[in-house]
Parts: C-alpha cells; sequence; structure tokens
C-alpha cells in the first residue's frame, strides 16, 4: 500500500511546476502582516482615550521581538533580557534628566549602551550548557538592579528616576499628557525596528541562526562560526531591548527600577511564548494579548495576577506549546487539509 | 557578625552548609532528569512555612518541626512529580523552566495569601541561642548546631548514594538513564524517589534557614540564583561538587559583604562567573 | 601521493574507557578509503576527532602536514573537510533548499550576511539546486526537512557535505537507511567525484565496501587492526577472525 503511493508521487511532483522557490520568505509583505501594520495604525484613530496603554503595548511588543531574536531564532534561554531593557531606558532617562533633551539621539545612545551591554555579557553566555545560560543571565539581571539600586542617587533607587524631561521629537511634536505623541513616536519607531528585525530573521544570518537552534553541530559542520552567530544575535537582541526601554522613558517620562527587575524578565518570556517564539509576530502578539488581560484584570490584588501568571505558565507549558500563533497555524493548516 | 577573620569563615561556612541542603536535590534533578527546576526554592518555602507554623499554632519543639518540614516537602514534591514535573522530562529546557517559574509564582502567592508578606519570626530554643567561646573566638551556637547538621546529612547523603541498592540504581539512572530501564530498572520509581528526597532535603534546609536567611513569600526568588550557581558551579548529578560549591561561595559572599561592603554580593557573583567560564560542566561532574 | 589528511598516536579516553586508541592513520590524495570495524569499534569517534567535533585526548591531527589538532570545527570546514553524520543532524524547520543554501553561503563567506533575503541569493540557489538535482532531490527543494523520508534524510546529509566543496570528505555510513539500488547510485556519484575529492566512509554493507573502497583500514576496540587493499584485508586471518562472529549467515562478503 504504501508502495503503490510511492509510485503514484513521482507524477505529481513532475507535474508542478519546477522546482518552486516561493516557499523561501522573498521579503514582500503579506496580507495579514499589513492588515496587522494597518490595524495598530487605524487604533489611534479608533480609541484615542487608550493611546497611553496602547504605546506600552507596542513598545513591549518590541521587547519581546528582541527576546524573540535571542530565545526562538537563536535558542538562548535567558532568564535576564530586562537586563538589556533597563540599561536602556536608564541611559535613556538619565540623558533626559541631566540636560540631554533631544529624543531621537537618546534612543540611539540607548541603543548603543544596550549592544555594547550585550556584547560583554554575550561572551560568558554563548559557551556553557542551557544552566549556565539560565544562571549567568539571571545573575547579570540581579548584578545590574543590585547596581541601579546602589547608586540610588544617580538613579532614585526604589524611588524611581524622575525629571526626565523631553524636548519635542525633530523640533515639532511635544510629548502630552493624552499620550498622542508617545503612542504616533512609538509606533513609528517600532515599525521601523521591525522591519530591520524582519529583514534580517529571512536572511543568510537570520536562518543560520534557526540552523544553530536546530542543531549547532550541523551548522558547524558545514562551516558557520557559531559562537559569533550567537554572539551576534545576543547583541542584536540586547541593543533593540535597550531601543524598548528608551521607549519606555521616554514616553512615559519615567525609569523604575522594576525596568531590571526579574519579574519583567520573566513577563517578557511569557508573552513571547505565549504569543509563539520563533514567529516573529509572536511577541507583538504576546504583548498585546497580556497586557489587554492585564489592564483588564487592573482592578485585582497584584498577588491575585502573579497567581493568575503562574497557571497560565502552566497551562500553556503542559496543554498550548507553540503559543497563540502556532495555534492558528495548526488551525489553518488544518483548515486547508480538510478543503484539498 | 564576628569581629574576626575565623569567626567571618565560619559564618560563611554555616551559610554555605544551608545553600548546600537546598541545593543539593536541585543538582540530584537536573543530573538524573535533566530538569531546570526553578521552582526548587519553593519546597524549601514551604518547608520553613511548616516550621512556622507547627512552633506558633502547636507550640511543638524547633527540633522537632524539621523532621515534618522534611516529610511535608517530600510529600509534596513526590505528589507534584508523578502528576506534572514527570510529562516534562523531555521537554526543552525552554518549556521547563517556564513551567517551574510558573510554579514559583504559584507558590509565591499561595504563600502571601495565606502568611502574608511580611518577614516570619522565628524563635530559636535557648540551648540553640547565644555564643559560645572557644580557643579566643566566638562562635554562633545556632551556627555551630547547622554545620554539624549539614555534615551528618552529607555523611548520610553520601551512604545512601554509595551502599544502598537505592544509591546504586540512582547512580546507575544518571550515567545511562536508557540503558538503566534497559536492565530492567523502574526508572520511573528512581525519578519519583530521588525527586522526593530531593525536595524534601530543601524543606528541611528551609526550615534551618529561617534564622539565617529569612523566610518570606519572595523566598523561591531571592535565592534562586544561589541555588542556581551552587549546582552549576558544583556540577549537575553531583554532591561533592555542590557541597564544595556552597562552601565557596558562602565563605566569600560572608566575607565580602563583612569586608567589602561596598562591593556586596557583586564580589561573589564575579568568582562564580569566572569558576563557570572556568569549569562549563561544574567542579564534579555525575554522581560523586 | 602524498597524504592529505593524517592522524599521528590519536586517542580519546572517556574514564577508564579507550574510543580511540594510539590511531596513526594516513589518507592519501584522492583516496577512497573505508573505514570498516565491528560495532563500538570507535570509527564515529574516529571522524569526531578527524573534524574537531570532539577533543582528542592525545595524538595530533595533520591536514596537508599542518597541525590542526586544535582547530575549531567551522575552520577546518574552511580548510576543505566535510563531513556527514550517523545519525541525522539535519535543520527539521528549514526546508532542503534553504539548508543547502545555507551551506553554500557559509562557504562564500556570505552566512553572516544580515540584510538581503536569502531567497535573494540566486547563485547559491542555483549552485544548490544543482547539487540537489545530482543526489535526485531536486524535487523535494521545497520541502520542509521534517516531512523528508528517512532516505532522503540521509541524501540530504551529503547534500550539505558537498556544498561546502570539500577536498576530504568524510561520510559516516552514507548508505544506512537507503534502499539497496539507491546506495549503490549514492556511493558511486560519490566515488565518481573528481580525484581532487578524498573520501573516507564508514560503511557496514561489505558488497558496498568492497565495491567502492580502494584502501580499507579496519579498526577493532579503538586500535587499527588492519590496512590494506581490499584483496589483502579480505585475505587478512585477523579481519576474519573478528568479522566471522559478526556477520549473519549467507552474507559473508569477505569469502
Amino acid at each position: 500500500m504504501a508502495g503503490s503511493a510511492e509510485r503514484r508521487e513521482p507524477p505529481r511532483r513532475a507535474a508542478a511546476p519546477a522546482p518552486r522557490r516561493g516557499s523561501l520568505s522573498d521579503g514582500r509583505w503579506r496580507p495579514l502582516e499589513v492588515a496587522f501594520w494597518a490595524g495598530t495604525l487605524a487604533a489611534y484613530f479608533a480609541f484615542p482615550a487608550w493611546h497611553v496603554l496602547g504605546s506600552q503595548i507596542l513598545i513591549t511588543g518590541l521587547f519581546a521581538v528582541s527576546l524573540d531574536i535571542v530565545l526562538g531564532y537563536a535558542g538562548i534561554v535567558s532568564l535576564g533580557h530586562a537586563a538589556f531593557f533597563g540599561v536602556g531606558a536608564y541611559v535613556a532617562g538619565l540623558l533626559a534628566a541631566n540636560g540631554w533633551h533631544e529624543p531621537l539621539s537618546a534612543l540611539g545612545a540607548a541603543a548603543l549602551a544596550a549592544a555594547v551591554a550585550g556584547y560583554l555579557a554575550s561572551f560568558l553566555v554563548v559557551r556553557g550548557t542551557d544552566l549556565t545560560r539560565l544562571t549567568v543571565t539571571l545573575g547579570i539581571g540581579l548584578m545590574l538592579w543590585e547596581a541601579a539600586n546602589r547608586a540610588s542617587s544617580i538613579t532614585g533607587g526604589v524611588d524611581g528616576l524622575s525629571g526626565v524631561t523631553l524636548a519635542p521629537i525633530l523640533g515639532r511634536w511635544t510629548f502630552d499628557l493624552r499620550g498622542d505623541v508617545a503612542y504616533a513616536y512609538a509606533l513609528v519607531v517600532v515599525f521601523a525596528v521591525f522591519t530591520g528585525v524582519r529583514r534580517i530573521v529571512s536572511s543568510p544570518f537570520g536562518r543560520s541562526l534557526v540552523g544553530i537552534r536546530e542543531s549547532s553541530t550541523r551548522m558547524a559542520a558545514i562551516g558557520a562560526p557559531v559562537e559569533r552567530r550567537l554572539r551576534a544575535a545576543f547583541t542584536l537582541g540586547a541593543a533593540i531591548a535597550g531601543i524598548a526601554g528608551a521607549l519606555i522613558a521616554q514616553t512615559t517620562q519615567f525609569v523604575g527600577i522594576d525596568a531590571l527587575s526579574f519579574e519583567r524578565s520573566a513577563e517578557v518570556l511569557v508573552m513571547l511564548v505565549l504569543g509563539g517564539a520563533g514567529r516573529l509576530y509572536g511577541g507583538l502578539v504576546g504583548a498585546l494579548v497580556f497586557m489587554v488581560a492585564q489592564n483588564g484584570l487592573a482592578g485585582i490584588d497584584p498577588v491575585y495576577w502573579q497567581f493568575w501568571l503562574g497557571c497560565l505558565l502552566v497551562v500553556v507549558v503542559l496543554f498550548f506549546r507553540e503559543g497563540i500563533l502556532g495555534g492558528a497555524a495548526n488551525l489553518a493548516a488544518r483548515a486547508r487539509g480538510r478543503r484539498r | 557578625m564576628h569581629g574576626d577573620f575565623i569567626g567571618v569563615v565560619f559564618d560563611g561556612i554555616a551559610f554555605g552548609s544551608l545553600l548546600f541542603v537546598i541545593a543539593v536535590g536541585l543538582s540530584v534533578t537536573l543530573g538524573l532528569m535533566n530538569f531546570v527546576n526553578l521552582a526548587h526554592g519553593s519546597f524549601a518555602m514551604l518547608g520553613g512555612y511548616v516550621c512556622v507554623v507547627l512552633m506558633s499554632a502547636l507550640r511543638v519543639p524547633f527540633l522537632l518541626t524539621l523532621p515534618a518540614a522534611f516529610v511535608a516537602a517530600a510529600a509534596a514534591g513526590l505528589v507534584l512529580e508523578r502528576t506534572l514535573y514527570r510529562r516534562l522530562y523531555h521537554a526543552s529546557p525552554l518549556d521547563q523552566v517556564l513551567f517551574s517559574i510558573g510554579v514559583v509564582f504559584i507558590s509565591i502567592a499561595g504563600a502571601t495569601y495565606v502568611f502574608g508578606s511580611s518577614q516570619q519570626p522565628v524563635r530559636l530554643p535557648g540551648y540553640l541561642q547565644g555564643q559560645v567561646r572557644v580557643a579566643g573566638h566566638d562562635f554562633g551556637v545556632y551556627r555551630i548546631f547547622l554545620v554539624a547538621v549539614v555534615a551528618l546529612l552529607t555523611i548520610a547523603l553520601e551512604y545512601v548514594i554509595r551502599r544502598t541498592r537505592f544509591g546504586s540504581l540512582l547512580r546507575a539512572s544518571v550515567d545511562h538513564a536508557t540503558a538503566a530501564a534497559g536492565l530492567g530498572i523502574d526508572v520511573g520509581r528512581v525519578f519519583a524517589l530521588a525527586f522526593a528526597l530531593g525536595s524534601g532535603l530543601a524543606g528541611l534546609g528551609g526550615g534551618l534557614a529561617i534564622d539565617v536567611l529569612g523566610l518570606d513569600p519572595t523566598f523561591p526568588l531571592k535565592y534562586m540564583v544561589d541555588f542556581l550557581l551552587v549546582v552549576a558551579v558544583g556540577g549537575a548529578g553531583s554532591v561533592r561538587g555542590p557541597l564544595i560549591a556552597a562552601l565557596i561561595l558562602g565563605v566569600f559572599d560572608v566575607a565580602g559583604k563583612y569586608y567589602v561592603p561596598e562591593l556586596g554580593g557583586f564580589a561573589v557573583y564575579a568568582l562564580m562567573i569566572a569558576m563557570l567560564l572556568r569549569f562549563p560542566l561544574g567542579l564534579h561532574g555525575r554522581l560523586g | 601521493m602524498s597524504a592529505v589528511l593524517r592522524t599521528a598516536g590519536l586517542s580519546k579516553r572517556w574514564g577508564a574507557f579507550y574510543a580511540n586508541r594510539d590511531v596513526s592513520v594516513a589518507f592519501e590524495q584522492g583516496a577512497r578509503h573505508a573505514l570498516i570495524g565491528p560495532n563500538g569499534a570507535g570509527k564515529t569517534t574516529f571522524i569526531d576527532l578527524l573534524t574537531g567535533t570532539v577533543a582528542p585526548s592525545a595524538g595530533r591531527v595533520y591536514l596537508d602536514g599542518d597541525d590542526i589538532t586544535t582547530l575549531a570545527p567551522h575552520r577546518r570546514v574552511k580548510r576543505g573537510i566535510a563531513r556527514t553524520f550517523q545519525a541525522s543532524t539535519l535543520f527539521p524547520s528549514l526546508t532542503v533548499l534553504e539548508s543547502v543554501m545555507l551551506a553554500v553561503c557559509e562557504r562564500e563567506g556570505r552566512g553572516g550576511a544580515g540584510w538581503r533575503a536569502l531567497a535573494s541569493e540566486t547563485a547559491a540557489s542555483s549552485e544548490a539546486l544543482a547539487i540537489l538535482d545530482a543526489l535526485h532531490l531536486g524535487a523535494e527543494s521545497d520541502s520542509t526537512t521534517r516531512t523528508l523520508a528517512y532516505g532522503k534524510q540521509r541524501l540530504l546529509e551529503i547534500a550539505l557535505a558537498l556544498a561546502t566543496r570539500p577536498r576530504m570528505l568524510l561520510l559516516d555510513e552514507p548508505a544506512a537507511g537507503i534502499p539497496a539500488k539507491e546506495s549503490v547510485e549514492v556511493l558511486g556519484a560519490i566515488a565518481r567525484l573528481p580525484r581532487e575529492v578524498t573520501v573516507v566512509f564508514i560503511e557496514h554493507d561489505m558488497d558496498l565496501v568492497f565495491r567502492f573502497a580502494e584502501r580499507i583500514t579496519v579498526l577493532v576496540a579503538g586500535s587499527v587492526l588492519a590496512e590494506g587493499a581490499p584483496d589483502e584485508i579480505a585475505a587478512d586471518p585477523r579481519v576474519r577472525e573478528v568479522y566471522l562472529g559478526e556477520i549473519p549467515q549467507g552474507e559473508a562478503p569477505l569469502a
């Protein structure tokens, strides 16, 4: 039976147009993607009262995307990704609080600082086993938190850094309390960075990260410098996390020490996995769902929130492993199968 | 805190001993099941609360609460292993990490709900309080007690692993889980017992730790990195490796905070990271 | 002819167990050299040592006379050593074409390029398709690797190795799991590679070994038992002794 099926195979193959290359992502925007970004734009006009939350969702989504590069693509499990988010937030916040009020250059400085921090940390992270990686990333996050806490004369410690005042963006748009400019600014920056990430993950470099995640031995056997690639991915992820951190500092005009906390690292991990890791949009979708849920439950005691977050994690791991996007993709595949 | 070097080192050894008791179970779970159980500290916290409740509500003497802490944490470990953990032995490290962080959050929320978020007081019995003076140095009685308990536990653990049937099954399973299963060893049972034993030790450590590390609902999170460091530096699947690593971590942490308070915990983390780079697989591989 | 790759006293020890012990072998330029021996003889470990996947406990590896013992695996690939793995270690979620293109890009030094899509590397894709066609995998180029039949995954292993344009090709049981007719075809294709490529292969099927090998090294318990031309090996009483107990009835290829 299997044999006859096999014999029937070749003619069907031959009938198909000779080697299609369509399955390789050629960088064209798919309709669903266009719809997604059109939605973020439409949300500006549709939910004017929610611009503050909306901007935070976008920024947190970008933070989750930065973790996706490290975890979803390169396969490095990090428990301390907030370290780089925090570095970006403090660099942007401290610049603005100490006389440098121009936002875009501060964004660049934050990205650079986070990239440097990520590059240095990457040497500790990319070697070693998963246990070592977990321990080192967790340790780096805790050390930075402690450093910010000790340097309270500069960072404000647990009270947070206030006095973050910004000049108008490009000299024209001043940040307002309703978050109109914040939303637009966040959307433009997040979209621009995301477009870059989108290019990178379909490039030879991005595909080689997937290769390393799936078999680093095999990747080395075709000549790839595995450690160097992983260091590059970790640095890139850190830089983008730094941009996200800087955006939060600028749009809220405040930096809390929780930007560096373990809870922040854990939450972004949850969002990414909830949305679907290694899927580019997983971080954005996860952040949206997570933060809307969190906002809806804002009235409840934070203790309960932590309880439900814990339950969510356990349930996702046991029953819903591929995240929202993975689940949706499976459903779509099943529907296509049925139609055929 | 003692004013002299010997006293500081001794305090460090006491702190390290505690870390070892709590973390050794994590080493076994990692070596045996390859499971990254970040929720290991939750079992220690459970032990701590069992001690507190027994002492304050039922007036049970401190020393008798310790075996109860062991039993309670071991039972909780056994139940969770049989129902949830074992489903994830073959899952990716990421899944294990997420799952166990979930357990940490649930345990923190649960402890806060039941006991509130404040530090739990512990009144040690009179004979464990105070100091004794030996050869011109002051030593805390409770610290001496801790070191003695941990020394006895380590000897007992070595005996169990080296001399008992369970120990040889355990060692065989750590070395070659598939081969052990092929030899007719009920690996699942070995795993469950090892998990329960490790959780029980963590619970015992949690009870012993109340006076030294304190006890509040954030305990599993606050010391997570210390437990991980002990295992990562010591070597997963080993007993002696984590013992050495815990003692080093304890001594350098206490000494660092005493002599260079402005550097605080940084020095010891830097040392541990340097050791991780030097010995990526830990000081001591496998059970030994 | 001179040795492209040779080892001197190569050993790998795990605890008290020697996977390889004092192995000194030379592979001549253009050779078709088989590595045989019973299970557990240390054949795969030997390849791991040659490619740097595993570090030796003692001994040296020389490529063109240069000591490469401590050279990282990917640098050995750059110097022309390619291998396949016995247990498939492919990229399950990448397509067949993507996988081979990655190998081509790495060879061309474009593996770290981060801005242009892999799909737009047209030179790499036509070269990858040519390699796939040569191995009769062209029709599968858009399949995701995890959906490939086992035999085709073995072929993809070889395609990946060929895409690095090796001078020294190390194949760990290339024919295992491939139907007999195809395995002759695959090994034939490999044997017909230009003589600039030196081929070393581990193989259990003695028919294939004696059909394609021009030189044979026999490893037993981690050490070299015998080395020579096929007819010398076939006539060697020590080799016969090792093998007669091993080979199922009716297949005794050394007869």
